[in-house]
């Protein structure tokens, strides 16, 4: 069945759905980068509770209409307006008040919440039997969603993949630098409206998708994730799309076959499960590169503190330092060294030597700065630099 | 009625001055709250010059800067720009902000950040060519820094964030330069190289304003100088303002311990 889905075999319907899904992940994750990189990843958190009083106002005002309670388009809007109040009140706060974002957004975040928990809970006790569904946007369902939903979902996500691409520099720019950004002409004001606009358009139309308690996730996942794996904004913002697009495909495609199961967490933990993986793996800001990365300086850092030891004929106590030595054949196990292990002694004798002349001298500064107790200086100075150093030296020269 | 004329001209000589000037403020109050961080700031900087702000801690030093590139809104006052409102001559300032205002550990190479500056110029979907790429690469080069075009920022030095973020300046090929503490935590060799720079630009007549903290350089590096505690104490020609009388106003009881070299104040 998994296999079905995941191939779009489940039938028109549901493939229309995961495709929105899947360009909705993708322009979450791109949109969420942006919101990452300038820190204010929280105010998605807001915007998404939110919306939540909307989505019920619109439902009650529709029925009062004559109309259906559950016209998608219509609670989206109810959506949008809602959240865009709760925005602007979260900007109020933090521009005209001693209080900070964070506090700003918890206040509104959970009276928002709360409003439309209660708007939630009377719409229940109407008996215009149409309730059924509404849960669906806190937690996500893409059960009942159809052709025209999905192509509304599509046709938003496109849309805000072509305004993030035209609004890149500007939005690059003010997460870096937004004091630079303003001097330099651009409106850091139009530039965040922008912004949150984009975002706000994100978690209105995903509210279907993952639910407006998980979208934060959808934004901000992917981001964190991609930031594992490069060191330039650009591809940040590339590989969070792809990751995004990955989650939002697998969630939608398991819910198609699993209609009870909310799709919102699905998503998220298949983006969590990329993100594991990044913690775990990623060859530069990884958790096990860096352990590897550690284990192996510290060994050099044993193995440099052995040979000197050695050298000035003191005996070698850590037992990591006579093992990492006995193996590369510097001492025999009883502590002894080989002639291998003397030759190399000497030679980091020689260059601590040298590196004490060099730091003391100021004529070296720049050569000073690299420093580490464990680079070779013939790799930090030039040859003939080096013979200056060594002429200063009083000792016979040894062995090189 | 003879003294009423004297002041209309030099209102009008003051008024021609303004209007030929780099960078001119009049009347320029922030605050932060209720208390003025600078209150009614007069500046007038004089083409081709290095003008340094100096003063205590706390004084609005670099809030006078912020204020006069619109950087943050003042209270009250205007901003001219060769006689034009700031915001039509953007493209002729460049900004230098302080190294610490920005986090270190964004994803972004040095060339990039270099080509930060000329995002203006290549608007919202310009192409970078290969040009733009050449003139990031000659403002590195200025800067000593071409070795490092493809580093990832946090692994830089902080005098070489500072390089990198004068060359992001340098792309921009402006007419003022506007730098916020540009020697805060460089090494030496890095703050001879700014100031050879900057020396570099003026001679190629260009305006340079910077925020000033060691009073010991200011003789040295500097033409001009304004002394600025909350308002201005004294401005002009280092030979003129800065003087110890002026230096006592400015920083009060904290000159004693101020970095001060008495052998280098004039007067």
């Amino acid at each position: 069945m998994l296999a079905e889905a995941l191939f779009l075999q489940l039938g028109y319907n549901a493939t229309l759905v995961t495709l929105g899904a899947a360009l909705l992940g993708i322009a979450a994750g791109v949109a969420g980068t942006f919101l990452f990189l300038r820190k204010r990843a929280l105010v998605s958190d807001a915007i998404s509770h939110a919306t939540l009083p909307g989505v019920g106002l619109a439902f009650v005002v529709m029925v009062a209409l004559g109309g259906d309670g559950r016209w998608l388009p219509g609670l989206l809007m109810g959506a949008a307006v809602s959240a865009a109040i709760g925005l602007l009140c979260v900007q109020w706060l933090t521009t005209r008040t001693r209080l900070g974002e964070d506090a700003a957004i918890g206040a509104i975040l959970s009276v928002f919440f709360g409003l439309g928990i209660v708007i939630l809970t009377v719409i229940q006790t109407m008996r215009v039997g149409q309730q059924a569904g509404l849960e669906g946007f806190l937690l996500g369902s893409t059960a009942g969603m159809l052709r025209n939903d999905a192509i509304l979902l599509a046709v938003s996500a496109a849309a805000v993949l072509a305004l993030v691409l035209i609004l890149r520099r500007p939005l690059e720019l003010a997460a870096f630098d937004p004091g630079y950004a303003e001097a330099t002409g651009w409106s850091l004001g139009r530039i965040d409206l922008a912004m949150m606009g984009i975002v706000l358009v994100v978690t209105v139309v995903g509210l279907k998708v993952v639910g407006l308690i998980l979208i934060v996730a959808l934004l901000i996942v992917p981001a964190v994730t991609a930031r594992f794996w490069t060191d330039r904004a650009g591809h940040v913002v590339i590989i969070a799309g792809a990751v995004g697009g990955v989650s939002g495909y697998v969630g939608a495609a398991t819910s198609a076959i699993a209609p009870a199961l909310p799709t919102g967490p699905i998503v998220v933990l298949v983006g969590f499960s990329i993100f594991l993986m990044s913690l775990l793996f990623s060859p530069g800001r990884g958790v096990l590169a860096s352990v590897l990365l550690h284990r192996r300086y510290q060994r050099r850092v044993h193995m440099r503190q052995g040979l000197l030891a050695l050298a000035q004929g003191q005996p070698i106590f850590e037992a990591l330092t006579r093992r990492l030595m006995c193996r590369d054949g510097l001492i025999l196990p009883d502590g002894v060294a080989t002639a291998e292990g003397q030759a190399a002694a000497a030679k980091a004798l020689l260059d601590e030597t040298r590196w004490s002349l060099v730091r003391a001298d100021n004529s070296f500064a720049v050569a000073a700065t690299r420093y580490d107790g464990l680079t070779p200086i013939e790799d930090v100075l030039t040859p003939d630099q080096l013979r200056d150093v060594d002429s200063r030296i009083a000792a016979p020269k040894a062995v090189t | 009625m003879s003294i009423q004329l004297v002041t209309d001209a030099a209102q009008a000589e003051a008024e021609a001055t303004r209007v030929a000037s780099p960078l001119a403020v009049r009347g320029l109050t922030v605050s932060y709250g209720q208390t003025p961080a600078i209150f009614s700031v007069d500046m007038t900087l004089r083409a081709g010059a290095m003008t340094a702000i100096v003063g205590p801690n706390g004084a609005g030093k670099s809030t006078l800067l912020k204020a006069a590139l619109q950087v943050i809104t003042p209270l009250a006052g205007t901003v001219t720009v060769f006689g034009q409102p700031l915001e039509r001559m953007r493209d002729r300032i460049a900004y230098v902000p302080q190294r610490a205002s920005v986090d270190w550990d964004f994803p972004t190479r040095v060339i990039d950040v270099v080509l930060m500056g000329m995002y203006r110029q290549l608007g919202l979907l310009g192409r970078v060519r290969a040009k733009h790429r050449a003139q990031a690469m000659r403002a590195l080069e200025r800067v000593g820094m071409t070795d490092f075009a493809t580093r990832q920022i946090g692994q830089l030095s902080g005098g070489q964030q500072q390089r990198v973020f004068l060359a992001r300046a340098l792309a921009q090929d402006a007419d003022i330069y506007v730098l916020d503490e540009p020697f805060a935590g460089v090494d030496a060799a890095t703050e001879k190289a700014i100031i050879a720079v900057l020396k570099d630009l003026r001679d190629t007549g260009r305006t340079v304003l910077a925020v000033h903290h060691d009073l010991a350089t200011v003789p040295d590096y500097f033409d001009d100088v304004v002394l600025l505690n909350t308002q201005v104490i004294a401005a002009g020609p280092v030979a003129e303002a800065f003087t110890e009388d002026n230096l006592q106003a400015a920083y009060g009881g904290r000159l004693t311990t101020a970095r001060v070299d008495p052998e280098s104040a004039v007067g």
